[in-house]
Parts: C-alpha cells; sequence; structure tokens
C-alpha cells in the first residue's frame, strides 16, 4: 500500500459540461420526456397559458359586448360557439377566462402549498408537541370535504375572487402538509443532515437548503394534480354564485348561468363546460405523468 | 504524557421508549450506559464492538448529535454539555464526523464545490475571497483532482464520495475527527487507501481521530489505543499492542480469537461464543457479560466489575473482570 494517494479518474479523459446544475435539471427533464402523459399534459398547459396571456388580445368580441338581437344564438361561422342570454360570444367569454381559471388554480395551490410544506416541515423536523399540534389541526381542516370547506370560508369571507382562492388554498394545506412531513421524516435520518449538525448549521439552513430540496419531487407531483382540484373547486364556488360576480368571464359563472337554457339553448353550458374538463384532464394527465417520472423508485 | 484533548466521564445515554395510548415512556434502552475515557492530543483512540454495543452512540453523543442522558465531556478542558446550542455551534468547528455510508451522508443536490463552501460559510473559518483556493488546496489533500469541482455526488465512486467526506470535515480545521465506521461500507481495496488518506492526514494537520470500527484488523493498523465495549460499557482498554497481545477480558478474548489468521504454525482456539447480546433494554445485573462468559460465576451476577489495572500489566491498560489474574495464571477454570 503506497502512500501516495492518487485521484482515481483522468483528467483528460473526462467530459465535462460547464454548468452541473444545468446537468442536473437537464436529466430530470430528459426523465420527464420519457414519460408520454407528462409530455402531453405539460404541451397543453403551455398552450392554455399562452392562449389566455394571448387569446384575449385576439379574440373578436369583448367578454362583456351585449348583441341583444342575437341572444342564445347556436355556433355559427361569426359566433364559433354560439352567444348567451344577452348575445355575448361565448368564444371570445372563454377565452377572456382561461386567465381567470388558469390564475385562481396557480394562485390557490400556491398559497396552499407554501404554507403546507412550511406546516411539513415544520411538523416533520421538530416532531413532538409541535407535530401533535400542527397534524391535529392538519386533521380537522381534512375532515371536511375540500369543496364543503371552501364553501363554508367563502361564506364566511364572503364572493369574490380574492376569497375564493383564500378559501380553496386553505382546503389544499393538509395535503401538503402531510405529505411533506412524511418525506421530512425519511429525509431527516439521513447522514447528510447529521453531518449539517455536526458542522454547526442552524436549523432554518436544513430545513431550507438540505431538506427542502430533497423532498421537492412529490410536492411537485401535487402541486400540479392540486391545481386541477383547485380549478374545480373554484369553478364550482363560482357556480353557486359565491365566486367571480358577473359579467366575469369565469366558466363555472357561465356554466351556471347557462343551466337556465339547457333545453333551448345548449350550447352555452356545454362549452364553459367542455373547457374545464379540457384544462383540469391536462393537468391530471400532467401530474400523474410526473408522478411516473419523478419516481425515486423509477430511476434509470 | 501528552496533553488531553477529550475527556468523556461516565456519559450516559438512554434512549426513552414510549408506549401506551398515552405515549408514556415505558422503559429506557439503555444504549450507553457509565462510559469514561479519554483521548489525548494526537492519537488515534478506537472503538470496538458488536454491533449495537453502543459504539457509534458514544460518538454521536459527544458530539451532541443525540443529546446525551447525563456525564461530561471536556473539550479542551471546557464541558461541551453546558454549552448552549449557539456556543455548542461555535464549538463544533474543533470536532468533526465522518459517517459510514458514503452515500448518505452527502447532500445528492449539491457540487463538492457547494458542500465544501457551505463548510467553511457556517463555521466562517476562511473569509469569502480565499475560499476557492481552500476548496481546492483541500480536495488536492484528500485526492480529488480540480476537474472534479464542480461534479454531483451521483458522478462519484463510494471511495470518492468518502473522501468528500473527509473533506468536508477537514474544511473547518478540526481538531478531533470522530470516524464512525468511516471505511465499513467500502472495498477492502479502497479501505486500505482511505485509511492511509487518514493516516497521512493525522501526520500532517496533527489530527486526533475517535476511530469507532467493528473490523479489528482495521483497528489493528491505524489505533494507538482501543476500548473494547459490550453492551453500553467499556470492558477493557489498552494500547494497541497490549490488548492483541495479553487481552484480559474473556471477552476480548473471544473477539481476538474470531480474528482469521493467516499463520498456520500458530494456530490459536477459537473460542466461541453462545447465545445472543442481551437486550440492552433490560441489561443483565452484575458483570454484563455474565450471560455469556465461560468464566462466570455467583459473584459476576452480583457484582458489577469496575475497570482496574492488574498488578502484572503496563501503561493503561484497564479491564472490567473480577478474574482476570486468576483467569491469567490459570487458577479460574471455565464454569460451562
Amino acid at each position: 500500500m503506497s502512500e501516495q494517494i492518487q485521484t482515481i479518474d483522468n483528467p483528460q479523459t473526462s467530459i465535462k459540461p460547464p454548468n452541473p446544475r444545468f446537468q442536473n435539471a437537464k436529466n430530470t427533464f430528459k426523465k420527464i420526456r420519457k414519460s408520454r402523459n407528462a409530455v402531453l399534459g405539460g404541451l397543453l398547459i403551455l398552450f392554455f397559458i399562452i392562449v389566455s396571456l394571448v387569446g384575449p388580445h385576439l379574440v373578436p368580441y369583448d367578454y362583456d359586448t351585449q348583441d341583444v338581437v342575437n341572444k342564445l344564438a347556436p355556433p355559427s361561422s361569426e359566433h364559433w360557439f354560439g352567444t348567451d342570454h344577452f348575445g355575448r360570444d361565448i368564444f371570445s367569454r372563454i377565452i377572456h377566462g382561461m386567465g381567470i381559471t388558469l390564475g385562481t388554480g396557480f394562485a390557490a395551490v400556491a398559497l396552499g402549498a407554501t404554507v403546507g410544506v412550511l406546516f411539513g416541515i415544520i411538523s416533520g423536523y421538530y416532531g413532538g408537541k409541535i407535530d401533535t399540534v400542527i397534524m391535529r389541526l392538519m386533521d380537522i381542516l381534512l375532515a371536511f370535504p375540500g369543496i364543503l370547506l371552501a364553501l363554508a370560508i367563502v361564506s364566511i369571507l364572503g364572493g369574490s375572487i380574492i376569497n375564493v382562492i383564500i378559501a380553496v388554498a386553505i382546503s389544499s394545506i393538509p395535503v401538503f402538509a402531510r405529505i411533506v412531513r412524511g418525506s421530512t421524516l425519511s429525509v431527516k435520518k439521513l447522514e447528510y443532515i447529521d453531518a449539517q449538525k455536526a458542522l454547526g448549521a442552524s436549523d432554518s439552513r436544513i430545513l431550507f437548503k438540505h431538506i427542502l430540496p430533497n423532498v421537492s419531487s412529490p410536492i411537485i407531483v401535487q402541486a400540479t394534480l392540486s391545481i386541477a382540484i383547485a380549478i374545480i373547486s373554484a369553478s364550482g364556488l363560482s357556480f353557486l354564485g359565491l365566486g367571480a360576480q358577473p359579467p366575469s368571464p369565469e366558466w363555472g359563472a357561465m356554466l351556471s348561468a347557462g343551466r337556465n337554457y339547457l333545453y333551448s339553448a345548449p350550447h352555452v353550458a356545454l362549452f364553459p363546460g367542455l373547457a374545464i374538463v379540457a384544462v383540469v384532464l391536462a393537468f391530471n394527465v400532467l401530474g400523474d405523468g410526473l408522478r411516473d417520472a419523478l419516481d425515486p423508485k423509477m430511476k434509470d | 504524557m501528552p496533553k488531553e484533548l477529550l475527556k468523556v466521564t461516565d456519559l450516559k445515554q438512554h434512549f426513552p421508549i414510549k408506549g401506551g395510548i398515552l405515549g408514556r415512556t415505558v422503559n429506557h434502552v439503555k444504549a450507553v450506559d457509565g462510559v469514561t475515557f479519554d483521548i489525548y492530543e494526537g492519537e488515534t483512540l478506537s472503538i470496538v464492538g458488536e454491533s449495537g454495543c453502543g459504539k457509534s452512540t458514544t460518538g454521536r453523543a459527544i458530539l451532541r448529535l443525540d443529546e446525551p442522558t447525563s456525564g461530561q465531556v471536556e473539550f479542551d478542558g471546557e464541558d461541551l454539555l453546558s454549552f448552549n446550542k449557539r456556543r455548542m455551534n461555535k464549538e463544533r468547528k474543533n470536532m468533526q464526523i465522518i459517517f459510514q455510508d458514503p452515500y448518505a451522508s452527502i447532500n445528492p443536490r449539491q457540487t463538492v464545490r457547494q458542500i465544501l463552501n457551505e463548510a467553511m460559510e457556517i463555521q466562517k473559518v476562511v473569509p469569502k475571497k480565499d475560499r476557492e483556493a481552500r476548496i481546492r488546496e483541500i480536495m488536492d489533500t484528500v485526492g480529488l483532482g480540480p476537474h472534479q469541482i464542480d461534479r454531483m455526488p451521483h458522478e462519484f465512486s463510494g471511495g470518492q464520495r468518502q473522501r468528500i467526506g473527509i473533506a468536508r470535515a477537514l474544511a473547518v480545521n478540526p481538531k478531533l475527527i470522530i470516524a464512525d465506521e468511516a471505511v465499513s461500507a467500502l472495498d477492502v481495496s479502497i479501505q486500505a487507501q482511505v485509511i492511509n488518506l487518514l493516516k497521512k492526514l493525522q501526520k500532517d494537520f496533527n489530527l486526533t481521530y475517535l476511530f469507532i470500527a467493528h473490523d479489528l484488523g482495521v483497528v489493528r493498523h491505524i489505533s494507538d489505543r482501543v476500548i473494547v465495549m459490550y453492551l453500553g460499557k467499556i470492558v477493557e482498554i489498552a494500547d494497541k499492542k497490549s490488548l492483541f497481545s495479553n487481552p484480559q477480558h474473556p471477552y476480548t478474548k473471544a473477539l481476538l480469537s474470531a480474528i482469521p489468521s493467516t499463520d498456520m504454525e500458530r494456530k490459536r482456539e477459537r473460542i466461541t461464543l453462545k447465545g445472543d447480546v442481551p437486550s440492552p433494554i433490560d441489561p443483565p445485573t452484575g458483570c454484563r457479560f455474565h450471560t455469556r462468559c465461560p468464566f462466570a460465576t455467583e459473584k459476576c451476577v452480583n457484582e458489577t466489575p469496575q475497570l482496574r489495572q492488574a498488578d502484572y500489566l503496563k501503561g493503561g491498560h484497564q479491564a472490567a473482570c473480577h478474574y482476570m489474574e486468576e483467569i491469567e495464571s490459570g487458577e479460574h477454570q471455565p464454569t460451562r
């Protein structure tokens, strides 16, 4: 055994891209690309986002342009999805409403996930009494069906888009808290966390620099699936008249308005409904795909 | 006599067992039960023993990775257990740990540069502008090339990862390094490399090691002194030569007889211990080894033997057995 230490691999033969962070992201991207569902869902959502940003400037009508003479007109070349009971163009309204729908979904989940992840990571890391208090609180929230809880919160806060976002966010907190707590429990036992403690790292450094990045995969998957649920809940609340107020082109509200004409003019309710289905389906497909791709058991 | 760097006195680590509906503490696992020893500056002290004897727990308790139940840990004359969290974190730059599993001991989402940089950042040992140079220097010291600085852990082999773990420990210029089974998970050839690296670092930086292991061959190679633990207690402590040539405690004898020998001439008698290690929840009374000891008597069941030095032993060789003199002279024969 020689005292000399040699490096094991040879610098000449090793090919190395300049940025390893980028390489890591690229690997993750590669894995995601292997899942057809994730790609399909991702492209659809990208398409929806672009439509919500660009669409309102391209559609022929504003969302509140009324044309009472042509009210409840069936789909035609002029009004692709027909018109509603005020003669407003449904196609234009759906495109205008895309932003509201996606916005509520993203905002509610961003808010709910932030709070939920914070609760979960603290609960899992510290354990003991803090854990018991937080998790029992989450159990209480979880005991109510999500939509019912949101309904109760909105009826307390009053009906508006912002309150719907808050309500849906609150009802999505416990799911995140539970998932993150579970992952934190397994990650905090690993030796690299002990190594950070031995180095004298602060709790916040350990929590946010070392545990959070290593529990991010289930968070991402859950967030995607939660957006779909959030969109349904938000539309549901608007359908009940507790969310977006007229003349806002919110899809749930449009659906609600259309239900009065289901026999005479079914297209008024049909197209907003289909739009909700399409967006929710896209998020579900992406979520399932991501779950397959990011599952740690499926390392290539 | 060299200076004492670490002085551990009557260290106990009892883990509570919660049970029942109310989650009350129903019992304790007495993982470490009254351990006393010193480590001198610049030496390598090894702790050996079978799984579950409390050797790793001792190491973790010294660093307060798990808060010990009672006892004293003096480092450089100061009692570590009396420090508050802030003061303790400051003190941590003097003592570091190298872990067993090179796959679990480094964050999979950090590059080597980030790992080492963070260690220096936490303890503020190197000013920001000099860190880059220092990182390269440490990597060179542990045998990693500068081209590997931006690599992620998954791009390294087990031995290389262990070098990263060593580099991280070195980054804060510690005086004491606790190597918790640091080479057990590695291939034999890599073990040799890492052990030689540790030896070289000790020489270069005047490091003190607390080397926790179960492989007696490795211990024999690296140690100055050796502690043998059984069920949370020290059964024998001696310098390496004395322990390997003249073991006193029946447990140590059995342990040493299990080392495979290549010497056909001097074939030793293999002492086979019967039964399992008793549970540390409810350890045996008196000498903890009496349930398996071939020499056990009534006295061993009732009286707990203290660590002591027999008249004929030299240096700091101590063992915790009532009958070591009698066994040595052949007066006391196996009772079963």
